[in-house]
């Protein structure tokens, strides 16, 4: 038995084998072939079975992920077999019987050079699909398996740690569970890990080797353990764990579907977090009645440029018309402090988090800030999408926001283009000074969302980086439930409704406060959905009382 | 051979969703080749990449040809596709 310690970032238990990530090699050299049939014919076979992998792709998403990105993997589906495309491959081949990984490089490169070239950036953009379809036929030529699993079991996927891109890249339903070297509890892995749902442990360093491949193993993301090849006695304590998670499991399981009610019958909104347009199949297979925060960072930090008002329009787009009339609460970017972003350009800050962020980047620079409206007040006809600015400190600042929204209005009404003029406007509360002005602010927004976060970390002067800080970091101390308490009397007073978006608010510990208090909404990560709701219809909300509160 | 004029009026253009669903309608037509002409450049309307290729943004004008023993019936699918999607 070998026992490595890590840090538990999501909770669960998972067990199968270790496999270790694989970063596949698709370098291509050209090479002279002599027989150029059997060069069109492996062509021909890697093209059938990437467009069966992607009329898979086409039925998953129709399932799960909804139309919008199975239509897409039809396009792909069509690009491997364009005439164009093939054309310039197989001529390739005849002309300079060359190999037909390099022929189909080489039209990757021609074709997406020639969508880069074009003046429009949404077309520009789909030189990344010509791209994307490229590898998929390099991949099936070489022989190599994306998303860096290849194996027929679902697996504990482990790694160094994996970059943004490959952890959206990955196939999702083959793994179990997360064991990285690296990595902390924001790191993307973390994150991707509680939105599934599935345990994650980070940090577990240079213990974790890459010759324990495929031994089973089993991953508590609890107690930060992986175990692999447990003894009689641990495999016992083991199991018994798992299966009393799996009993939890399908007690959850029968929360679908149900109000989000207490037993007297107040009624709360129960929300999910979400990070990217890929998310909302997590949020519709938990049941989540509505998105409370949807974090537009990802447009950014997956790019190299500032993304255009076409590529926010349609992720903003795509979630409204898939959450099908359901609330979504977009945030404007919330970049600086933890999540820096090169081509922002930003000045080196002695204290990012007291720095330039969030709504002062957009208020400093009102050209990035009006694409992003643009692009939000474009998608508010698909849907019902709600916008919310971050770290609001002033009044002036929330009257300038809405002057924002205003000329964008004004501008999209010029141009003919249509909008949702009703678009609700929110702020989130996550500093002392909008605690203190809550009532004014109140009066100029539609909703509050407290991030519970950032919030602690102001109010309590805790820096929420830094993991040295332990019980002086406490996420329930009373000053920061009175402050919460504070907003939510300032904006009932105002008549609007207040939600809590942060790790807080999936605090089963604190719903009878939260209740007391007269929360309205709750956002939660989509795996923590069915648990909330399993404990709001246990509460009755008539005693609960604001104990919490004292010191 | 039959054509007509249409104004897109998708914000976006023929991007490639509703591109990809226009080949599909012209690919039913085996034995008639449908047109798409923007500013002096026509590439047949099963020419995916070629087609998205083209540009079109919302307010241009595209000249739709049909040429074929089938041209009448490619005409009403291509236009009353374009009408319904964009």
């Amino acid at each position: 038995m070998i026992t490595i310690q890590g840090k538990g970032v999501s909770k669960g238990i998972a067990k199968g084998p270790l496999y270790f990530f694989q970063r596949p090699d698709t370098t291509v050299t050209q090479k002279t072939v002599t027989d150029i049939e059997a060069e069109k014919v492996r062509l021909a076979v890697a093209q059938a079975a990437s467009i069966e992998q992607l009329n898979i792709l086409v039925e998953k998403c129709q399932e799960d992920a909804g139309e919008e990105m199975a239509t897409l993997f039809e396009t792909h589906a069509m690009f491997v077999e364009d005439e164009d495309f093939v054309e310039y491959i197989t001529s390739l081949i005849e002309e300079e019987s060359c190999n037909a990984e390099y022929a189909v490089e080489q039209a990757g490169e021609q074709f997406s050079a020639m969508f880069a070239a074009m003046d429009d950036s949404y077309m520009q953009a789909r030189a990344a699909d010509i791209k994307d379809v490229t590898k998929r036929i390099l991949n099936n030529l070489l022989g190599v398996v994306d998303g860096g699993i290849n194996s027929d079991v679902p697996v504990i996927l482990a790694a160094d740690d994996l970059a943004p891109s490959e952890t959206l890249q990955l196939d999702k339903s083959k793994i179990l569970g997360f064991v990285t070297q690296g990595g902390s509890g924001n790191s993307h892995t973390a994150i991707l890990a509680r939105t599934m749902g599935i345990p994650a442990i980070c940090g577990a360093g240079e213990a974790l080797q890459e010759n324990y491949h495929g031994r089973a193993s089993y991953i508590d993301g609890e107690t930060g353990q992986l175990i692999i090849d447990p003894d009689a006695l641990t495999l016992a304590a083991l199991k018994e764990k798992f299966e009393k998670q799996q009993e939890t499991k399908r007690l959850l399981e029968t929360m679908k579907g149900k109000e989000d009610v207490t037993l007297d019958g107040k009624k709360l909104l129960l929300y999910c977090n979400i990070g990217s347009p890929e998310d909302v199949a997590a949020v519709q297979a938990n049941d989540g009645q509505g998105i409370g925060l949807f974090r537009s960072e990802f447009l950014y930090l997956s790019a190299s440029d500032y993304p255009s008002e076409d590529e926010q329009f349609e992720a903003y787009r795509s979630v409204a018309s898939a959450m099908n009339g359901k609330r979504v609460v977009i945030r404007t970017l919330d970049i600086g402090a933890d999540k820096q972003v090169d081509y922002f350009d930003m000045k080196k800050e002695e204290n990012p988090a007291l720095g330039v962020r969030a709504i002062r980047i957009c208020l400093n620079r009102p050209e990035i800030f009006r694409t992003q409206l643009r692009a939000l007040y474009r998608a508010s006809v698909y849907g019902k999408i709600a916008i919310m600015f971050p770290m609001i400190t002033s009044v002036w600042e929330v009257k300038e926001c809405k002057r924002a929204c205003q000329s964008v209005m004004n501008e999209l009404e010029a141009e003919g283009i249509p909008y949702d003029k009703d678009t609700e406007l929110g702020i989130m509360i996550e500093t002392p000074a909008s605690i203190f002005v809550a009532e004014e602010l109140a009066k100029l927004v539609d909703f509050f969302s407290i991030g519970t976060n950032d919030l602690t970390q102001y109010t309590l002067a805790c820096d929420r980086q830094a993991n040295n800080l332990g019980k002086f970091y406490d996420p329930h101390h009373p000053a920061l439930l009175r402050a919460i308490k504070m907003a939510a009397d300032a904006a009932h007073k105002a008549g609007i409704w207040i939600g809590i978006c942060g790790e807080l608010g999936a605090d089963i510990s604190m719903l009878p406060t939260f209740l007391a208090m007269g929360i309205d909404e709750l956002s939660v990560s989509p795996a923590a959905v069915l648990p909330v709701r399993a404990a709001i219809r246990q509460s009755i909300a008539k005693i609960c009382t604001l104990e919490m509160l004292e010191c | 051979m039959k054509q007509f004029e249409f104004t897109v009026r998708d914000p976006l253009g023929i991007h490639a969703r509703p591109a990809g669903m226009l080949v599909k309608e012209a690919k039913a037509f085996a034995d008639t080749v449908v047109t798409i002409t923007k500013g002096g450049t026509t590439v047949k309307a099963t020419q995916l990449m070629k087609l998205m290729s083209l540009g079109v943004k919302q307010g241009d004008v595209v000249t739709v040809a049909a040429e074929g023993t089938n041209e009448d019936a490619a005409i009403k699918a291509i236009s009353d596709f374009l009408n319904n999607n964009l």
